[in-house]
């Protein structure tokens, strides 16, 4: 029987020749991640252990992102145990100040993640891998210790779902709104424990940082990751920035499936999720008038080019609704570069908009963009459970940039075409 | 183990950010975490909980973020378990890592808020007053971890071998 994508990079860190879903195994990791919010438990953990040394030093990642710069006294003390502890046990990459970016944007433009690779970390949004070919998947602080300190992990070895996407796309539609269709349709339960395999001639059609998107939402669906093969464009994107050789794996003809999934991307429109889960999801013309209150575009799921691309292109010229918060946060330091040498600055400054530095700040209600009671936003994250960018009584619609940047010229949730 | 307890019912999809709300993750101290948990849903939990008190979910529980202050956070409350008919996959390596016992059987339609049921661990036998309910048994791996006394008692005892090696 052949093997899937996920099951073969498994197979292969296990030194194994096969491995089946269910099955228990103890696999090499090419990359442990964790950062200012769960790195603190980790490293007590560690000391708990009574470890000494992590098990590469090369291949342990700490990017102190979510609630910086720092935003209270106690995220700044995180953030300074974290940076002792690196210094203390020689790990070159941890990244902050002016080198931090979103974890999970910053990794693979950085080239530390290879197609073929495994990486754990300590978010659950470290799925977001899958994009490049490799298998990532997110994991809590105490797991993350022992992949520190041991270079292995335990994984239960998924069942494998298949996506496959055909057809062609309509304007402004992205990664971003196939991947809300597929939760919407499968809901917040329906990869529970399984990889999501996406493939077909819509996906090959898809930019980097669209695939980047969907494999990043995987765990949405309750995904243990999210995985594409990789082509030309995967080659592109690795091409100059891999750090280490990278491995290419394809799913057999004969591999097993637990499901397969047909989707006709010509029918997708522009998604909206509504609060106040990611199943909630709604094309943007069902919503009807829906005031916002902020509009938030960035994230490690829609904070990369071609989402900062998308909203310069509809602000440009426009005016921010009175009354609503227009925060753009580039994700990484080197999309903030290009973002500004290709004059979106301007068009966001123009627009009234409020250009944040890479932080994962209010996508999870930290920082630099919390709601008040009764406040709603419109977003391009990737969760808007109750109380999820502030007050319990607040509400955050998911979408992609497109509909984002509409939305706050409109002051309600809008469709691209109402501006254009 | 018999573990006796009042029940607190929670519904499906009980994500991580209702557990323990993102504001207070820079804190690390399980009392803190503790006086916040299931705060946007029930606020003034950790008031009304006692010491042994169990929660049982619906679908999905611990949905989202890879946040260990959500199992610290209720470990802290003195719940020792949560029966839920499902679980998402981090919470659930995050509550065995962190000593939270969890037990996957579909019990929230039979019992009623306040509660007192009678679960063994062990055997997975669920005494509600309506009803004996088996659980789904604990996979053998994730019991062997347990026998352990978690994974970072069993990360120790591997570094103490390996030194004992050299």
């Amino acid at each position: 029987m052949g093997m899937t994508i996920t099951e073969k990079i498994l197979a292969a860190h296990t030194e194994k020749d096969f491995v089946e879903p269910g099955e228990i195994i103890d696999a090499k990791i090419d990359l442990v991640l964790a950062n200012d919010i769960t790195a603190p438990l980790s490293i007590e953990e560690f000391e708990k252990a009574g470890a000494k040394k992590v098990f590469d030093p090369e291949k342990v990642v700490f990017v102190l992102d979510h609630f910086t710069p720092n935003k209270d006294v106690i995220s700044a003390g995180n953030c300074k145990r974290i940076r002792e502890f690196s210094k203390a046990y020689g790990i070159s990459h941890c990244y902050e100040g002016g080198e931090c970016g979103i974890e999970h944007a910053l990794l693979p433009e950085q080239g530390l993640v290879v197609p073929g690779d495994v990486v754990i970390g300590a978010d659950s949004h470290t799925c977001t891998y899958g994009a490049v070919g490799a298998f990532s998947t997110g994991m809590g602080s105490t797991d993350i210790t022992y992949g520190m300190v041991m270079g292995r992990i335990w994984f239960k070895v998924p069942e494998s779902i298949k996506f496959n996407c055909f057809g062609n796309w309509q304007k402004w539609v992205t990664g971003k709104d196939l991947i809300l269709h597929i939760i919407g349709m499968i809901g917040v339960d329906g990869a529970l424990y399984a990889a999501m395999e996406f493939s077909g001639e819509a996906i090959t059609a898809l930019s980097m940082d669209s695939r980047f998107a969907i494999a990043n939402m995987a765990i949405e669906a309750g995904g243990k990751n999210g995985i594409f093969e990789v082509d030309e464009k995967t080659l592109a994107f690795i091409a100059g920035r891999g750090k280490r050789p990278h491995t290419i794996y394809r799913s057999d003809k004969d591999a097993s499936y637990k499901e397969v999934h047909e989707i006709d991307v010509t029918g997708i429109g522009l998604k909206v999720a509504c609060p106040s889960l990611p199943s909630n999801v709604k094309d943007v013309g069902e919503l009807g008038n829906v005031a916002i209150d902020q509009v938030v575009i960035g994230s490690c799921t829609n904070g990369r080019m071609e989402d900062l691309e998308a909203a310069a292109q509809i602000l440009k010229g426009k005016r921010v609704a009175k009354d609503v918060r227009c925060i753009v946060i580039p994700a990484t330091p080197t999309i903030y570069r290009e973002a500004l040498k290709r004059g979106f600055f301007e068009v966001f400054l123009d627009a009234g908009c409020i250009i944040s530095p890479p932080t994962c700040g209010p996508c999870l209600g930290g920082h630099m963009g919390i709601l008040a009671k009764g406040e709603r936003a419109v977003a391009t994250t990737n969760r808007n459970f109750i109380g999820r960018m502030g007050h319990t009584e607040s509400e955050v619609y998911l979408s992609g940039a497109a509909v984002a940047a509409a939305s706050a010229i409109k002051g309600r949730i809008a469709h691209p075409d109402e501006v254009m | 183990m018999i573990l006796k307890g009042r029940v607190w019912k929670f519904g499906d999809n009980i994500d991580t950010d209702i557990i323990i709300p993102a504001q207070y993750l820079a804190h690390t101290d399980p009392k803190v975490l503790g006086e916040h948990c299931m705060e946007p849903l029930r606020p003034g939990f950790n008031k009304e909980v006692r010491q042994g008190d169990i929660i049982v979910g619906g679908l999905n529980f611990g949905c989202g973020s890879s946040r260990e202050h959500a199992p610290i956070a209720i470990s802290a409350l003195g719940i020792p378990l949560v029966i839920a008919k499902t679980f998402a996959r981090i919470f659930y390596r995050n509550a065995f890592n962190k000593g939270l016992a969890l037990l996957e059987a579909d019990i929230i339609d039979l019992v009623d808020e306040g509660e007192e049921i009678e679960v063994d661990i062990s055997s997975g036998t669920i005494k509600c007053n309506k009803k004996v309910v088996e659980a789904k048994p604990i996979p053998p791996f994730m019991e062997e971890l347990i026998n352990h006394g978690g994974l970072v008692k069993y990360l120790k005892k591997k570094l103490e071998e390996q030194n004992e090696r050299i």
